[in-house]
């Protein structure tokens, strides 16, 4: 039982890092109907800007604020030079820039970076929490930091007329523009947003399995699939479906199918979804149109 | 000085040519009705109007070029479109309809006062307020995108069928708010109908579409009394 | 075809004929890759190029391919000419497996399962229960195939040859699949699937159909890839594979057969120049190409050629 529990445990604690992820992904589905294939690397990339700028000698949390304020740019620039011009392009196009974009920002951080792998600080203690013997504080504070950004969205997206206005345009464009909102705005903004969560998320990952250009990938396939699971167009679901799939990985890789085969539980959870119930656990039904 | 000029206006959906070079005009604080039947271009004139359709020819308002601009663009000069089919937002509160129509806005306390009188207008609106509005019956929800074109507090505006599938009373009730609206705000209107009888008696003006063009133009009262283009164009 | 075409392509074959011979034999060892690649990409784009499904994860066919040739010869001892209908036999199967579920799935989510599978492939691959078999880890070695009937040529050129000649029989064998009704279906489903049901294609046939023949495809370019690399191992056969097939028929030209010919040059000698620079510089290469070509040359490099010559012989024709 003691074993167990330390499954489900640990699984709580991946699946935080997996949720921060998801809601990326889900903040670009929402508002642009786009599943960015790229969100893993953007994440790393932004998260190696941050290693810059603890080397350089900032602070945790300025740096941290800092490289957040940067993706949001990052983000909404990729918006405006590299998506715009494929916005109503046939899928395949669309499917190829993302492609392109993880591509190019995997070599470019190879490149700057060089392929070594470095640590990135977490700004938590060593200590664990109480002394449990479960989840470190690093693992307990990144599932704090998901939670504090849901709730953050959450607020943003409620209460906030650039939220409703965004909530708008993923809803019905032409309608937006009628009452006069800029939608290419607001699809940059989603993917600021995205982009920026997406960075918080690369700070929580890296300091667990350490800063190398190819850290994202399996994480990504994770995030897919807590996304999916939860509903790709449900912020909420996307942080349930995390810890679901983290746990499932965990309990399913220790007893049923060892722990070599993790990564094909999250292909498993991604088919069995797409093709059982496509919208998820919580997300809305999308009739795709004929 | 005219509020909106069209010259030549051509409209295409693809290589499908719909418009064929229309002219008209509206003075501010006139009521114009664009009349003809089905397929005839009116809804696309709307559309044209609002940069929602590729267009050639010239369209001013307010003196300034609107042809080739964003739609909304076009809406924050002041044009606030009710389209056919309403464009409800339909997974969003009622409330929240309304609020997204004054979004351009910055004065803050007019919007609210603005709201308030919305809800007069429309006390059924003010019950279902946090309703989701997809939930709302036909009517309830013309009545929702009317009220969220006025709270842009538009110069012009512009309505699709406003009667389409709306009871005979709701329809009256829609006309004499169209009515209230144009005389004590001065707003301008724009109105496409398929009810030419409720239309002429309500417009100023009139003009007469048919396969994409102008073919009959005048006051509203003289085309009302005309019998034989009663009979003719407009079928009563 | 115009005999035109029929006389270049003979000249292309003579000279493809000629070149193991007056090159070294690393370059003999190159150019076999690329004919592998090129039956690969042709595999993908009857998939993707012609029938609009898009898959991210054609990596993983050819690495059953090149698994089941390395298993076969290694472990059961087999010749390795007959490992190719057994490759393709088995990619045939799982590929039109994967296309029957597949057949819900649009787009991006289509795009997304496979995506998954291509990244999910190594870790497969290493699953310590089917070690015996697969070699874990550490993969399997295949020995060099000698040349038969004690010809006077060195194994590098034997390998070329008979790559070209099953490169040669797969296209002729794609060509005719692709020109006639079959390929016009698979592009009707592709453009207007609406409009195709209601003419009375089985879409659902075709599409797993597409599946089942695209894997075949890719399946045996990876037996002969094995082969000719004579080595698998399970980090041979990432995601990466499957996004460099992705860049060989953006490249190319998708739905062109041709195409498959381009995009394999690109991609085998494109990392050998840009390696010189930096070791991410291939990719970056890559992304950049395929931006570039999504927005300027979307039918590709094959395109471009059949813009051009369409321009120079048809004045010549007047």
């Amino acid at each position: 039982m003691d074993a167990f529990m330390h499954q489900v445990l640990s699984g709580l604690a991946t699946g935080g890092i997996y949720a921060s992820l998801a809601l990326a992904l889900v903040m670009i589905y929402r508002v642009t109907h786009l599943v960015n294939f790229a969100q893993g690397e953007m994440a790393m990339f932004s998260t190696y800007i941050a290693w810059s700028l603890i080397n350089a000698g900032m602070g945790y949390w300025p740096a941290f604020l800092l490289t957040v304020l940067l993706a949001f740019v990052l983000g909404v620039v990729i918006e405006r030079v590299v998506i715009r011009p494929v916005e109503n392009a046939p899928v395949l196009a669309i499917v190829v820039i993302f492609i392109a974009l993880l591509v190019i920002l995997n070599s470019a951080t190879g490149w700057i970076y060089s392929y070594t792998i470095k640590t990135f600080p977490s700004p938590f203690p060593k200590e664990p929490l109480f002394g449990n013997r479960y989840m470190s504080s690093h693992e307990l504070g990144a599932i704090g930091i998901t939670l504090v950004v849901l709730v953050l969205l959450y607020v943003f997206f409620r209460f906030t007329p650039l939220g409703l206005a965004m909530r708008a345009v993923a809803q019905n464009p032409e309608s937006s523009r009628l009452v006069g909102i800029r939608v290419g705005w607001m699809l940059a903004l989603g993917w600021g947003l995205a982009a920026a969560v997406g960075a918080v998320a690369g700070m929580m990952i890296a300091p667990i399995v350490y800063l190398d250009p190819n850290m994202m990938g399996g994480i990504l396939l994770y995030a897919f699939a807590a996304a999916l699971l939860g509903g790709i167009d449900s912020p909420g679901g996307a942080v349930i479906g995390g810890f679901a799939v983290g746990v499932l990985e965990n309990v399913l890789g220790a007893y049923v199918i060892g722990n070599d085969l993790k990564l094909s539980v999250a292909l498993g959870l991604i088919i069995g979804v797409l093709l059982v119930k496509p919208s998820g656990l919580f997300g809305k039904v999308h009739v795709t149109r004929v | 000085m005219a509020l909106l000029e069209v010259k030549g206006l051509r409209a295409s959906y693809g290589p499908t040519r719909v418009l064929h070079g229309l002219d008209f005009a509206l003075d501010e604080g006139s009521i114009t009705a664009v009349l003809g039947a089905n397929g005839a271009g009116k809804t696309t004139t709307l559309r044209a109007l609002c940069g929602m359709v590729k267009t050639e020819g010239e369209m001013r308002f307010g003196g300034a070029r609107i042809d080739g601009r964003l739609t909304e663009d076009i809406v924050r000069l002041g044009i606030a479109h009710v389209p056919d089919g309403r464009g409800t937002f339909v997974n969003l509160t009622t409330e929240e309809n309304l609020r997204l129509g004054a979004y351009t806005r910055k004065d803050r306390a007019a919007v609210e006062s603005d709201l308030a009188r919305i809800f007069t207008y429309f006390p059924r609106l003010k019950e279902r307020r946090r309703q989701q509005a997809g939930t709302l019956s036909g009517g309830e929800q013309q009545m929702l995108a009317v009220s969220r074109a006025l709270m842009l507090r538009p110069k012009l505006l512009l309505f699709d069928e406003p009667s389409f599938g709306l009871a005979p009373l709701l329809v009256r009730e829609l006309f004499e708010i169209m009515r209230t609206v144009n005389q004590r705000e001065r707003v301008s209107i724009l109105l496409v109908e398929q009810n030419a009888a409720m239309a002429l008696d309500l417009a100023d003006r009139a003009y007469l579409i048919e396969t994409g063009r102008v073919v009959l133009s005048g006051p509203a009262d003289e085309i009302k009394r005309d019998d034989a283009v009663r009979r003719s164009y407009l079928g009563y | 075809m115009t005999r035109r075409v029929y006389i270049g392509v003979a000249v292309l074959l003579a000279i493809a004929c000629v070149l193991p011979f007056v090159v070294s034999n690393y370059r003999t060892f190159q150019l076999t890759l690329v004919l592998v690649y090129a039956i690969a990409l042709l595999g993908l784009n009857i998939l993707t190029g012609y029938n609009g499904q898009i898959s991210l994860g054609h990596g993983a066919f050819y690495a059953i391919g090149a698994y089941s040739a390395a298993v076969l010869m290694d472990r059961l001892g087999a010749p390795y000419w007959a490992t190719l209908p057994a490759a393709g036999a088995v990619c045939l199967v799982a590929g039109f497996l994967f296309g029957l579920p597949a057949l819900r799935l649009e787009g991006l989510y289509l795009a997304l399962a496979t995506f998954a599978l291509g990244v999910s492939m190594p870790q497969l691959l290493k699953y310590h229960h089917l070690e015996k078999w697969t070699g874990g880890v550490q993969g399997i070695v295949i020995a060099k195939p000698e040349p038969p009937f004690g010809l006077p040529i060195n194994p590098d050129q034997w390998l070329y040859l008979f790559t070209l000649a099953v490169a040669v029989v797969m296209f002729v064998l794609g060509w005719n699949l692709l020109r006639g009704r079959v390929g016009r279906a698979l592009i009707a489903i592709r453009d207007q699937h609406i409009a195709a049901e209601a003419m009375g294609i089985n879409s659902a046939l075709y599409k797993s159909l597409a599946f089942g023949v695209s894997a075949m495809y890719t399946g045996i370019a990876g037996a002969l890839g094995a082969i000719a690399v004579q080595y698998v191992a399970p980090d041979s056969f990432t995601i990466f594979l499957s996004l460099v097939f992705l860049v060989g028929i953006v490249v190319g030209g998708l739905a062109s057969i041709s195409g498959a010919l381009y995009g394999a040059l690109f991609i085998q000698f494109v990392p050998n120049v840009a390696d010189e620079i930096s070791k991410a510089a291939p990719w970056a290469i890559f992304g950049l190409f395929l931006i570039g070509f999504v927005y300027l040359m979307p039918a590709g490099v094959a395109g471009a050629v059949r813009m051009l010559l369409l321009r120079l012989w048809g004045k010549s024709a007047k």
